[in-house]
């Protein structure tokens, strides 16, 4: 490829991101919920793979087979770790709207702003050889594909090659879509998005030309592990080698908790802490997959390549140029790219934050000149701080790039980074998990620990350079052979060694200051804070209110304020703008969200500048800090209290409207009984008047009326009866008799009663019961009231001129089943389940029925029901209703 | 004026007994009688028919006395007739349905046959 083509495959690629980034950020503006999503957020993490995993591990792994696991293996295994230590930081940076780990540890040591200096100049010198590292993958990445197969780093075709402009391009990048809302707090969709998709694509670039080298160019994975008979040097063979793994998973392990990049992504982008949960399980498992074809790859290239050996980290392009294939070669040098890119944009974006907010807005916050050039305009002094930043660390990057880099091997730039990074551990989990840990012993610790660091791993690199390019032998060899891993992990230790050293001594010699101490309770004790953070108060004395609000329009522009002091308002039931005097829940307030915006230390100097502290003494503090943890403790007594009552008020709401619905089902029964009464009383009534009003009428008609009358009464009677028993099935008061029963006598006796009416209504009837039915367990007597109620419908039911009744009995499925139909006019399928309700024809006036009380039904399913068994209609065959009945076999109590 | 013809009476009731007693007492108060036991035969009967009163049930199979009671005031030829309902549902919700749809009396059940007699004179005279 030319060098045209080159450039102009990154410039889309570096557009196509650009776009993306847009379009969620668009696409978050219209409220689609990418911000919570899991999967977005474990993938942003995997921001962890550089351009030294894509490129770097092949390398490794060409020289030193397994070792490169180590990296990938460290993570994996301290991952479950996260839900305890970075779930404490995600949990603390929010309540104190921390953006940065330089902030995080100025905060923790009493909001110093000498440690916030300290630990992001730290930063800065230990970060910006790694982001020097991505550049030199890009240069050599870009000079490769255009050199064609001939895998020199100088182009074939076209002009030579320089990335300083893809770095302009990445830092515009920058700064478009992390300085335009820089409040912490602000969450950043584009961002993470962007991040996201920069891990598919290396991943897939990755597998692509895994699977490409293992299938295509060799027969599978066997063929390329052909040369690998021997197991002795992929495993670690002597005792300093199971040093080294554990050194390197170690500090791997810990580099991914507290690298920048990794900080902004895990706990500055976090929406929700369970997020955690999943990447927990998906970052390791994305790990695993980026890292199962860098063996075949760098088996295969030590194959392809064993004639003319070449760069080892470069297998990942010069495979597929090799073979031919542009194509190939291209995916992989775009997965290179998004690796490299994804890790400038993100440390570049988390290390201008420290140096604006922990070194440069400290500095120059109070600076009259810098007010006056500003003059009205200070709320853009953090966003112009922040674009400057940018370049700065692009330029040191690139400077380093272009004086140091060129000589070393991907890897050892990254580990010595890795190394640096592990100096902030000792400081950062003692400040969460060891309250007496002290400003001294952290500050002490880290620089210890970076001298260390410095004159055993980059010192020598410096010599390099200082030599012009007359590079020693020895250095050669430190930097790119395996004691260079040696090397590393013995500096590792000492580092740490000393660092946690003096970091325990000189806290446990020193005393803490009174901001400090009240930091450190908050730190250890977050999730027991991080609810009534308010509380827990640090401002003591007061200042003016219109001091403090001034401060705040300053940084974070009128709207902002007036907003954010309404909220407060309204939290806390006052009047804000009536009173004087900032109290020191309202400095506290305040000097949160300047936090946000400037960061901790900066906020703290400029809210101390207006505010007439008082000198807190160690004893007030303890006696806030008492004060505060009683006001929780009571708080959480009232909360039960009120969770109490609250589920007591739910039952006695729930039991009401239990009542009220039984209330009004009574009502209803009550009216519905009331009103069958009424009508045979009309009559009884009607024909009791007529009768002694008149005397003139004939004998005849007055037996007819009276007559009448007692068949009225029977009527009412029988319902009157029947509503109790109802009442009484339904309130348990009834209770079944259980016996052996033989059905075929029941049936036949039902049969027997009734017969007087079938012959006198001229219906045919026919029995079919099975021979030799088993005996049932069930009440005799409320089974022939089922039967008797069916067959007694049937009869109102069933042809008036030739009616027909069948009734049959057998076994089924361990159940006794029955049926009986006639062959009336059946019963409309939506009517079929209706019919089974109390009063139904009373409700449902348009099929009323001339006979009948409406409770035969309801009282005949009651009693089935008691047996554990069923009954329901269908349409007979032919015509007419059937109803059936069920009653199962087994054993009752 | 008093020679005029007798005064007709309509009864609509699903219930045999109750237009029993119905019976001997219009007929015993001197005046013209039809029986519908259902709302499709009062329809069927108002159809050729136009009485003077019409004591009415409200809850018959198919249709019902609401809708009897609709149909005989908003028919030109059946304006002048008086409508009693004569019904259980005794709640005054009902009662009100009742006679918001142009109905003159309201008469529940169970009744004194003495009252409704006088609700019946009065309403004919």
């Amino acid at each position: 490829m030319t060098s045209w083509q080159v450039v102009g495959l990154s410039i889309g690629y570096l557009l196509v991101l650009f776009g993306v980034g847009y379009y969620i950020q668009y696409l978050a503006g219209k409220g689609v919920r990418l911000k919570k999503n899991p999967a977005l957020y474990s993938l942003s993490l995997a921001v962890y793979c550089t351009a030294w995993t894509f490129y770097g591990s092949v390398g490794m792994a060409a020289d030193h087979v397994l070792q490169y696991m180590t990296i990938y293996l460290g993570p994996t295994i301290t991952a479950p770790l996260w839900w305890v230590v970075v779930r404490k930081m995600i949990r603390i940076s929010r309540v104190q709207r921390l953006g940065t780990l330089s902030e995080f540890i100025s905060a923790r040591y009493g909001k110093d702003q000498t440690i916030g200096q300290l630990v992001a100049f730290f930063f800065l010198i230990g970060i910006i050889p790694y982001i020097a590292l991505q550049i030199k993958a890009i240069d050599q990445s870009m000079r490769v594909l255009s050199s064609g197969s001939e895998f020199s780093e100088t182009a074939s075709t076209g002009f030579t090659l320089n990335p300083i402009i893809l770095l302009i391009l990445v830092g515009i990048f920058i700064v478009i879509f992390t300085t335009r809302k820089i409040q912490s707090g602000n969450k950043n969709t584009g961002l993470v998005g962007t991040m996201a998709l920069e891990s598919i694509i290396k991943l897939v670039a990755f597998a692509t030309i895994g699977i490409a080298i293992t299938f295509m160019w060799f027969d599978g994975p066997a063929d390329v592990f052909r040369e690998v008979t021997d197991l002795k040097p992929i495993l670690p063979n002597k005792a300093s080698s199971y040093g080294e793994w554990f050194g390197l998973m170690f500090l791997s392990g810990i580099a991914v908790m507290f690298l920048p990049r990794q900080f902004e992504m895990a706990v500055v982008e976090n929406t929700s802490e369970r997020q955690l949960n999943t990447s927990i399980w998906l970052f390791p498992l994305y790990l695993l997959l980026i890292n199962l074809f860098v063996l075949p790859i760098a088996l295969g290239g030590n194959q392809l390549f064993a004639s003319s050996p070449i760069n080892s980290d470069l297998y990942v392009l010069a495979i597929p140029l090799q073979a031919g294939s542009n194509m190939l070669a291209s995916i992989s040098y775009i997965g290179g790219f998004a690796a490299a890119t994804g890790m400038i944009i993100v440390s570049t974006h988390s290390l201008s934050k420290m140096l604006s907010n922990s070194v440069l807005m400290p500095l120059m916050i109070n600076r009259k000149w810098l007010n006056e050039l500003f003059q009205r305009n200070e709320q853009y002094i953090p966003v112009i701080f922040r674009r400057l930043s940018i370049v700065i660390i692009l330029m040191l990057s690139y400077g380093y790039y272009a004086i140091v880099t060129d000589r070393f091997s991907l890897i050892a730039i990254g580990l010595i980074s890795f190394v640096a990074v592990s100096q902030f551990a000792p400081a950062i989990i003692g400040g969460m998990f060891w309250k007496r840990g002290t400003r001294q012993g952290a500050q002490w610790g880290m620089i210890i620990g970076f001298v260390i660091w410095f004159i055993n791993l980059v010192y020598p690199s410096f010599a390099v350079v200082g030599g012009q390019e007359i590079l020693s032998p020895q250095l050669t060899s430190i930097l790119q052979s395996q004691s260079s891993v040696n090397t590393i992990t013995t500096t590792l230790f000492w580092s740490l060694f000393a660092n946690v050293g003096a970091y325990v001594w000189i806290s446990l010699l020193g005393k803490q200051h009174s901001v400090e101490r009240n930091q450190a309770e908050i730190f250890v004790d977050i999730f027991k804070y991080s609810t009534a953070y308010e509380s827990s108060v640090v401002w003591k004395g007061v200042a003016s209110f219109p001091d403090v609000k001034s401060l705040m329009v300053r940084f974070l522009g009128e709207s902002k304020t007036d907003k954010a002091i309404a909220q407060f308002a309204t939290m806390h039931e006052i009047d804000v703008e009536e009173s004087a005097l900032a109290d020191s829940k309202f400095m506290n307030y305040a000097e949160k969200h300047l936090t946000g915006v400037i960061g901790s230390s900066s906020a703290r100097i400029l809210v101390s500048s207006v505010a007439k502290e008082e000198e807190i003494g160690m004893q007030d503090v303890v006696d806030i800090l008492k004060e505060s943890q009683q006001l929780l403790k009571l708080n959480k007594e009232l909360t039960k209290k009120s969770d109490q009552l609250r589920k007591a008020t739910d039952a006695i709401a729930r039991a009401n409207k239990a009542l009220k619905q039984n209330d009004e089902l009574k009502d209803e029964f009550l009216y519905t009984v009331t009103h069958e009464m009424r009508t045979p009383l009309t009559s009884i009534r009607a024909l009791g008047e007529i009768l002694s009003d008149h005397d003139d009428i004939d004998e005849e008609t007055q037996k007819h009326y009276l007559n009448t009358i007692v068949s009225e009464t029977e009527r009412m009677t029988r319902l009157i009866s029947q509503v109790l028993d109802l009442e009484n099935f339904e309130s348990g008061k009834h209770q079944l008799t259980l016996y052996e029963v033989d059905m075929e006598e029941l049936v036949l006796h039902a049969l027997g009663s009734m017969e007087q009416v079938f012959r006198s209504k001229n219906i045919k009837v026919k029995a079919d019961i099975q021979r030799k039915l088993n005996t049932v367990l069930a009440d005799e007597d409320r089974i022939t009231q089922v039967v008797l109620n069916l067959l007694s419908n049937a009869v109102k039911h069933c042809n008036p001129d030739h009616g027909e009744i069948s009734i049959t009995a057998y076994v089924l499925n361990g159940y006794l089943k029955v049926n009986i139909s006639d062959n009336g006019k059946g019963i409309k399928p939506e009517l079929q389940q209706v019919i089974f309700e109390k009063f139904f024809q009373a409700k449902n006036q348009t099929i009323r029925k001339p006979k009948g009380s409406g409770l035969g039904l309801a009282i005949s399913k009651k009693i089935i029901e008691l047996h554990e068994g069923k009954i329901w209609v269908e349409n007979g065959e032919e015509t007419g209703a059937k109803f059936c009945f069920t009653i199962p076999y087994k054993q009752h109590m | 004026m008093q020679s005029e013809q007798k005064k007709r009476v309509m009864i609509v009731d699903d219930e045999p007994n109750i237009i029993m007693s119905l019976d001997f007492l219009i007929k015993k108060a001197g005046y013209e009688l039809f029986i519908a036991r259902n709302g499709t035969e009062a329809m069927d009967l108002l159809k050729n028919e136009i009485p003077d009163l019409i004591i009415l049930d409200i809850m018959m199979p198919d249709i019902d006395g609401y809708e009897v009671c609709q149909f005989v005031k908003s028919s030109e030829a059946h304006q002048h007739v008086k409508v009693v309902f004569l019904s259980a549902k005794s709640k005054p919700s009902d009662i009100e349905k009742g006679l918001s749809l142009g109905a003159d009396k309201y008469v529940t059940k169970p009744f004194s046959t003495r009252h409704l007699m006088k609700e019946v004179n009065n309403l004919l005279i």
